[in-house]
């Protein structure tokens, strides 16, 4: 069992000529393993950077992030098995694997990184890590160009399992995917984080799947945590005026046929 | 005056590579006047194909085979785009039929002030106007779409995404088109702009009364929006008909699956698992 602890976190960007941004005003929630949270808002109301932060790929102003207790290391070994605990899926598979690189070097590379297996065992486990997400063992030595969008995400899903993660942050995981293949992405995810009992920070804009795919939503507005309950709650019952703004916005063609009557 | 603005009849469109690929089978639609058609489809169905062959827009190695094209003026003439010649399909295109393309965000030259953009189409379309006319008519179409005459000496970066796709709208309606052509406009944008925009091309559409051919994926969306939805697989069209019978009553298979790849906002879980003890 991990728990992840974001506690009070504020960040602020300095912008050149206009001042202080304040990206995350007093962000708090605590992500735990077999947990889906589904992270919503707008563009630019802080998504993203709470994924930055996770990752540490950009550190708090102020607040503190807690990891078992313990806050997230600076440096060393310790960062180094911070990140093997709590992996990122991106949101571009065009962009996030290596053009140069096989498929068995983006899976191997993590393996050897974070000493998951022996040295000997390396090929089984990629072997076994792309049937987990259910490619072809065939494709291992293919380069990514030669793979379709999804079967890239699936890579790249694969990528983040590599390590045995507890935690895993998917930001917007198939917003680039076309839409027939989304579900399969999602559903695969969603089994993953059965079989593994993985915690999942579900990053996205889209709130039908955010209130299917998780067990929570985290409703943001220009960094300030607006709504956060039980997903089927915050879209049927949203409490807060943003939160009704965008459940209105989303097209729902069930609602607008049911209101024209004739059901 | 006609009442439908554009008939296509039998249009194909083939890429000559090696084999040839048949982008767009046998296509035969009536457009009328004032009517939103959604266009939906998978990636690399034949979409954005089509509607650049309505245009006459494609590049070799993409060929029109077979069919044609007709636009239906208001002034009553009918025109054969298929037929038309370089300097009269110059003139048609963009009077006539303009275009929102696709991925907007990237559409605007970076290095040009957008009432610079603007005033191009003024200076190609109708050189008969005046410098200050120009200007005048950029500064009106800019307050049209709420982006605001003083945003004239912007730069593309210096707006938002929302934004620039607005001013991409404006600049389609710079010379009141019949019919506007609109690839995957609001994809890249956020639920809450997405709707602003949609609800804004409603308004302009009840304003000026031009037909709207609208590309996406997003099936819910057009259902929310059309007044019919083509329905297209493998460069063919398979289904076309009102969202209503669409949402309730699809018959190809297809269809029905592009359907169920859409989890419901507030109905039943269909398609999607969630929790322990779900089969997959």
């Amino acid at each position: 069992m991990t728990t992840l602890e974001f506690l009070n976190v504020t960040k602020k960007y300095t912008v050149r000529g206009a001042g202080e941004l304040l990206a995350l005003d007093d962000v708090s929630f605590t992500l735990t393993s077999g947990r889906t949270i589904a992270l919503v808002g707008q563009s630019g109301s802080g998504k993203s950077t709470i994924a930055k932060i996770l990752t540490q790929l950009e550190s708090a102003t102020s607040g503190s992030i807690l990891l078992d207790g313990k806050p997230i290391p600076r440096r060393g070994a310790a960062l180094r098995a911070y990140r093997q605990q709590v992996r990122m899926v991106f949101q571009d598979p065009y962009a996030s694997l290596n053009p140069y690189h096989t498929i068995r070097h983006h899976l191997e590379r993590p393996l050897r990184l974070h000493s998951v297996v022996p040295k000997a065992e390396i090929d089984a486990e990629v072997k076994r890590l792309l049937e987990r997400v259910r490619l072809d063992t065939g494709l291992v030595d293919r380069h990514p160009h030669e793979l379709s969008g999804g079967q890239r995400q699936r890579v790249a899903i694969a990528r983040a399992l590599a390590s045995r993660p507890s935690l895993l942050i998917a930001d917007e995981p198939v917003s680039m995917l076309d839409v027939s293949i989304r579900l399969g992405v999602l559903n695969l995810l969603a089994e993953l984080q059965r079989e593994s009992n993985l915690g999942v920070l579900y990053i996205t804009h889209d709130l039908a799947t955010a209130r299917h795919f998780s067990d929570e939503i985290m409703v943001l507005n220009r960094g300030v945590v607006v709504e956060y309950g039980d997903a089927d709650d915050v879209i049927l019952n949203p409490q807060h005026e943003y939160t009704r703004q965008l459940r209105d916005a989303s097209p729902n063609p069930e609602a607008l046929f049911s209101r024209k009557g004739a059901k | 005056m006609s009442s439908s603005v554009l008939t296509l009849d039998d249009f194909s469109i083939v890429y000559e590579v090696d084999p040839p690929v048949e982008a767009v089978r046998n296509v035969s639609l009536t457009l009328q006047r004032g009517e939103i058609l959604g266009l939906a489809g998978e990636s690399g169905c034949g979409k954005t194909t089509l509607a650049y062959g309505i245009q006459r827009l494609l590049k070799p190695p993409a060929v029109i085979t077979s069919g044609s094209v007709t636009f239906h003026d208001e002034s009553g003439d009918d025109i054969d785009i298929t037929r038309l010649g370089a300097s009269s399909l110059r003139a048609f295109r963009w009077d006539k039929i303009s275009m929102v393309f696709q991925g907007a965000m990237n559409a605007l030259n970076p290095v040009i002030t957008i009432g610079a953009q603007l005033a191009d189409v003024f200076q190609t379309h109708r050189p008969e106007m005046s410098r200050a006319e120009r200007q005048e008519e950029s500064a009106r179409l800019l307050d049209l779409v709420r982006v605001g005459r003083d945003r004239l000496r912007s730069y593309p970066h210096e707006l938002s995404g929302g934004m620039r796709q607005r001013v991409m709208i404006a600049m389609a309606l710079a010379l009141k088109p019949q019919l506007m052509i609109m690839d995957e406009p609001t994809t890249a944008l956020d639920v809450l702009i997405q709707r602003e925009i949609l609800q804004q091309i409603s308004e302009l559409r009840a304003e000026f009364g031009f037909s709207v051919i609208f590309i996406t994926h997003d099936l819910p969306l057009l259902l929310e929006i059309s007044d019919r939805i083509a329905i297209m697989l493998a460069g063919e069209i398979v289904e076309l008909d009102t969202p209503e019978n669409i949402y309730r009553g699809a018959t190809h298979p297809y269809t029905q699956k592009l359907l169920g790849s859409f989890p419901s906002l507030t109905g039943d879980r269909g398609g999607f698992i969630r929790g322990e003890g779900l089969a997959s």
